[in-house]
């Protein structure tokens, strides 16, 4: 059974519809990219996935379960969302931030345990926050910030993890640095993930799939190379770039005209 | 000189307590055991803040010779501390952390600093009511400008919820913008009702709507508390959906909170009791406004410990505001909400200036 199922699924704000027959399947261990021009339905796509916005037609299923049955505490343990850009109204430290990830495994009074602080700690390992602990969010760079929600994402241990466009305000060395540590967890911990972004590079460096939505339908669908094609970018983007191979992984790579 | 020294503790107290605990507990995530003892303490300055109140005013107190007496219980100091003050520094208390306790929360919800417990509306509906009650003489009925308030309020916060509630999108936004329109409204209102007023009315309305806890009885001070305690503990039970919501509404939803439900639920819990607070003892400002920050630059923005620190040192900041109020000027009163005002303003600005830049932001 794959881990996630969109099973075509439609979506429309009142009369406009923004998704229509999306169907495609992620199995446990795929990394997937989301990639689209603006206005194409990626984060409306990514909000159907995360159970916050209900599709009209079609359904999504999570291990065969359809996540409009879940409880929102229940959907939070399986999957967890990098958003783009956190802005918290009042101050948290690092560490208090990554322990909110914690909040859908435990009850209405309980506070978090050794164990809780245990995963909080290892996920704050993993992502290099943890010389970070007692700093105020709103202190940290854009790049370190970043770490810190995947650290947070990492503390839900979920299934799934969704990226909303997670790089758009870093540079590129931090961009580079987010991707590595994302594919690491997802080639060595087995993590499954969805990544939707704007950098066609980052997705054909990075993801073993892609896919590619015009106007909420997928235009492409498939490994990397099938579906970063001049054609393709051509099509959907109305755009000409060039498509070559990067000279060393052999990935796509896209370059202006 | 007994006085100034006794006005300069009440003030000196709290802060020299904050500023110890402050050195103590930064930075660290928040544990049951930290909570209660932060509590602990909070509570210790409480008492202390709360017994220098009782032998504090106009009728001087000798503490030996009450001490002596013990048995007597029908002596006028007797009588004067435990029928007079001990049930005045009990409202006092009750409504310094209703307003605490509800100016965290809709800081939170709206995810506002500015916001206090009147930000919605309540203040102006509450005041119309009162002002009508004293107007048309209902004062010397037992619950009439209590009751009167209360429905006030209650009646702008539906108001207020049927303006915004059908707008699911950017909802604090909207919610904010009719509690400011709402509250506009009523002061034009209470101004019209002030120009009718006679001049006997006038003293009483102006009390009312800068505060005063000498108004209430016993009975209506045990609703309130009633209210108080059932209402916090509906609040402290999504204390940690609070902490979710701070960082986003849809970030909330991703990390499991029922976003729309538990808006509602606190919503609704800290409006009702800012209405039953403010129906018994008048319009205090400041107090809703100012305690949660302090307590937020000392110990943290986390609600679990938030709410219960608002909750008892907005009781003791009440109390000494009180004390002061009742005692400042000899045997004349001044209303409280002067006395929160006035010494809150000048505390609250050396505290942000001091707090390193970027702890509180505004």
């Amino acid at each position: 059974m794959p881990l996630l199922r969109v099973d075509n699924v439609s979506f429309r704000y009142g009369e406009q519809w923004v998704l229509r027959g999306i169907d495609f399947e992620v199995a446990k261990g795929d990394f997937l990219g989301v990639i689209g021009p603006n206005g194409s339905g990626k984060t409306t796509l990514l909000r159907v996935i995360d159970g916050i916005l209900a599709p009209q037609e079609g359904t999504v299923s999570l291990e065969g379960t359809e996540i409009g049955k879940l409880r929102r505490e229940a959907l939070a343990r399986s999957v967890a969302v990098v958003p783009q850009y956190s802005a918290l109204a009042f101050p948290f430290s690092v560490e208090e931030v990554v322990l909110m990830g914690r909040a859908p495994h435990l009850g209405r009074w309980r506070f978090e345990g050794d164990e809780d602080h245990r995963i909080a700690l290892k996920a704050m390992e993993m992502t290099d926050t943890l010389g970070l602990a007692a700093r105020d969010m709103e202190s940290l760079s854009g790049g370190e910030r970043q770490r810190v929600l995947i650290a947070r994402a990492l503390a839900q241990e979920p299934r799934l993890m969704l990226l909303d466009e997670p790089t758009a305000f870093l540079d590129i060395r931090h961009q580079v640095d987010f991707f590595d540590r994302i594919r690491s967890l997802n080639r060595e911990g087995g993590l499954t993930v969805i990544a939707v972004t704007h950098d066609i590079n980052l997705a054909a460096h990075y993801c073993d799939r892609i896919i590619l939505l015009k106007n909420g339908r997928i235009e492409a669908a498939g490994p990397v190379g099938a579906v970063i094609t001049e054609e393709h970018i051509r099509e959907t983007y109305g755009t000409e770039v060039l498509v070559d191979r990067h000279p060393r992984t052999g990935s796509p790579r896209i370059t202006l005209t | 000189m007994t006085r100034f020294f006794l006005f300069t503790f009440l003030l000196a107290v709290p802060a020299i307590v904050l500023s110890v605990a402050s050195k103590i507990e930064t930075g660290k995530a928040v544990t049951p055991l930290r909570v209660s003892r932060v509590c602990a303490l909070l509570f210790g300055v409480f008492l202390a803040v709360a017994a220098i109140a009782a032998i504090t005013g106009p009728h001087r107190i000798d503490l030996l010779s009450l001490l002596r007496q013990e048995g007597a219980a029908a002596s006028p100091e007797h009588t004067i501390i435990f029928s007079v003050r001990i049930p005045r520094i009990i409202l006092a208390a009750i409504v310094g952390a209703t307003l605490s306790t509800a100016g965290a929360v809709f800081q939170g919800l709206l995810r506002n600093p500015l916001a206090d417990p009147y930000i919605l509306g309540i203040s102006g509906g509450a005041a119309v009511g009162a002002v009508l009650g004293i107007i048309v003489g209902l004062d010397v009925l037992p619950f009439g400008v209590p009751v009167l308030a209360f429905l006030g309020s209650l009646i702008t916060i539906f108001l207020v919820f049927g303006v915004a509630g059908k707008r699911r999108e950017s909802q604090s936004g909207t919610l904010l913008l009719s509690g400011v329109i709402v509250n506009a409204f009523c002061t034009a209102a209470i101004m019209f009702l002030i120009s009718t007023a006679s001049g006997t009315r006038l003293h009483g309305i102006m009390f009312w709507l800068m505060g005063d806890l000498g108004l209430a009885d016993t009975s209506q001070t045990l609703l309130g508390g009633i209210a108080l305690l059932a209402g916090f503990i509906v609040i402290y039970l999504h204390a940690r959906s609070l902490n979710l919501l701070v960082i986003g509404e849809e970030q909330a939803l991703q990390l499991g909170v029922d976003v729309e439900k538990t808006r509602r639920v606190l919503f609704f819990a800290a409006s009702f009791i800012t209405a039953a607070a403010v129906s018994l003892s008048g319009l205090i400002g400041f107090v809703g406004l100012l305690v949660p920050h302090l307590i937020r630059m000392i110990f943290g923005s986390d609600f679990r410990l938030l709410l219960p620190a608002s909750f008892l040192f907005g009781a003791t900041f009440l109390v000494a505001a009180d004390t002061l109020a009742r005692t400042a000027l000899g045997p004349s009163e001044l209303p409280v909400g002067v006395i929160t005002a006035l010494f809150g303003a000048p505390f609250f600005i050396y505290l942000l200036r001091k707090t390193e830049a970027g702890r509180c932001r505004f």
